[in-house]
């Protein structure tokens, strides 16, 4: 796979690039993550099965989604991107990720807990609780891989597209694990798709 | 840039920690709302701690690094983790999660939340031309 990722050409020797102005943190967007913030808290605070169904679903559907659509569409097509369209590409697809992905996280995280306690889901015994603690290792392996290699990752190649020489070597190193902890994480996604649909036809 | 055969393993300590706290916290999740043994996640949550506050320890003696780009990453991720884990803490409060148990619930995500911050400063600033200012 490395060798197959260095013949499409992840790993562009460095050369002189047009990088667009772009902010590593979109700013305006900030106060639409309050406003998630803020309905993510009152849903709890209104002990319904509606609103924490709402967050749970839209926040875990999304997230499924977009690690699914990146890892499986975004991730392969990018290494046959020349240098200059991947820039393009990352200059405005990685700030809104860095806020997206975070809110997602929590308002699927969160609500779902609720939602677990409220059912009763939570309570439910071994074998069937298994259910529930392969989504536990799922999460806590995607965390890992997500924050723990993707997000440092995107946030250094985001820094080093600010310098004004910036070194095309080290963004196609760092591309590479987008590239493939990407997949990694669309993977592990199926297999939420797997324990999620059985936990809500149990 | 600084040179980066130079630098301490602070991102693989990092990701050793987080790692800890995941596994005790899928642990603890996957045994609530029954009773948790706590033995496990008490040594992971003090493994924790200690393989941090070893990686502070090595990162503080690093001199030449761009520490004004390491505090800006740091100060900023850490507002938006602290939420998140915020978020974390106020919805096992309200789920009734036992005292003890909530109590390693709140110091892993304390751990989580300077923990992560500490690898994107470090991830973003040691490609960084070095600077004098250490925060």
């Amino acid at each position: 796979m490395v060798g197959q990722a260095q013949a499409l050409g992840v790993a562009a020797p460095p050369q002189r690039v047009a990088v667009p102005e772009f902010e590593i943190v979109p700013v305006r967007a900030i106060p639409l993550v309050g406003v998630v913030v803020v309905g993510l808290i009152a849903a709890i605070e209104s002990e319904r099965l509606w609103p924490l169904e709402f967050f749970h679903i839209v926040g875990g559907g999304m997230w499924t989604g977009i690690d699914l659509f990146v890892g499986f569409i975004i991730g392969p097509i990018m290494p046959r991107l020349s240098v200059q369209a991947r820039i393009e590409f990352m200059t405005r697809f990685m700030p809104k990720m860095l806020l997206l992905m975070p809110t997602l996280v929590a308002m699927t995280l969160v609500s779902g807990w609720q939602l677990a306690n409220f059912t009763g889901d939570i309570a439910v015994a071994y074998p069937d609780h298994w259910w529930l603690t392969a989504s536990y290792i799922v999460v806590g392996v995607m965390s890992v891989v997500a924050i723990g290699i993707l997000e440092p990752a995107n946030l250094a190649v985001l820094f080093e597209l600010k310098k004004p020489a910036p070194d095309g070597e080290l963004i196609g190193r760092l591309m590479r694990r987008f590239v493939y902890t990407a997949g990694i994480t669309g993977l592990m996604q199926v297999a939420t798709l797997v324990i999620m649909t059985r936990i809500a036809t149990w | 840039m600084v040179k980066q055969e130079r630098l301490p393993p602070v991102a693989e300590l990092c990701v050793a920690t987080m790692v800890l706290v995941v596994i005790g916290g899928t642990y603890i999740a996957a045994h609530v709302p029954r009773e948790v043994p706590l033995a496990l996640p008490t040594v992971l949550v003090v493994a924790a701690f200690a393989l941090m506050a070893v990686n502070v320890g090595l990162f503080a003696r690093v001199k030449e690094f761009a520490w004004g780009t390491f505090w800006l990453v740091f100060t900023r991720s850490l507002a938006g983790y602290g939420v998140i884990s915020g978020l974390l803490v106020y919805v096992f409060v309200r789920g009734d999660i036992p005292g003890d148990v909530m109590g390693f619930l709140a110091a892993s995500l304390v751990v989580y939340a300077i923990d992560i911050p500490l690898l994107l400063g470090f991830s973003v600033a040691r490609y960084q031309a070095a600077g004098p200012e250490r925060g």
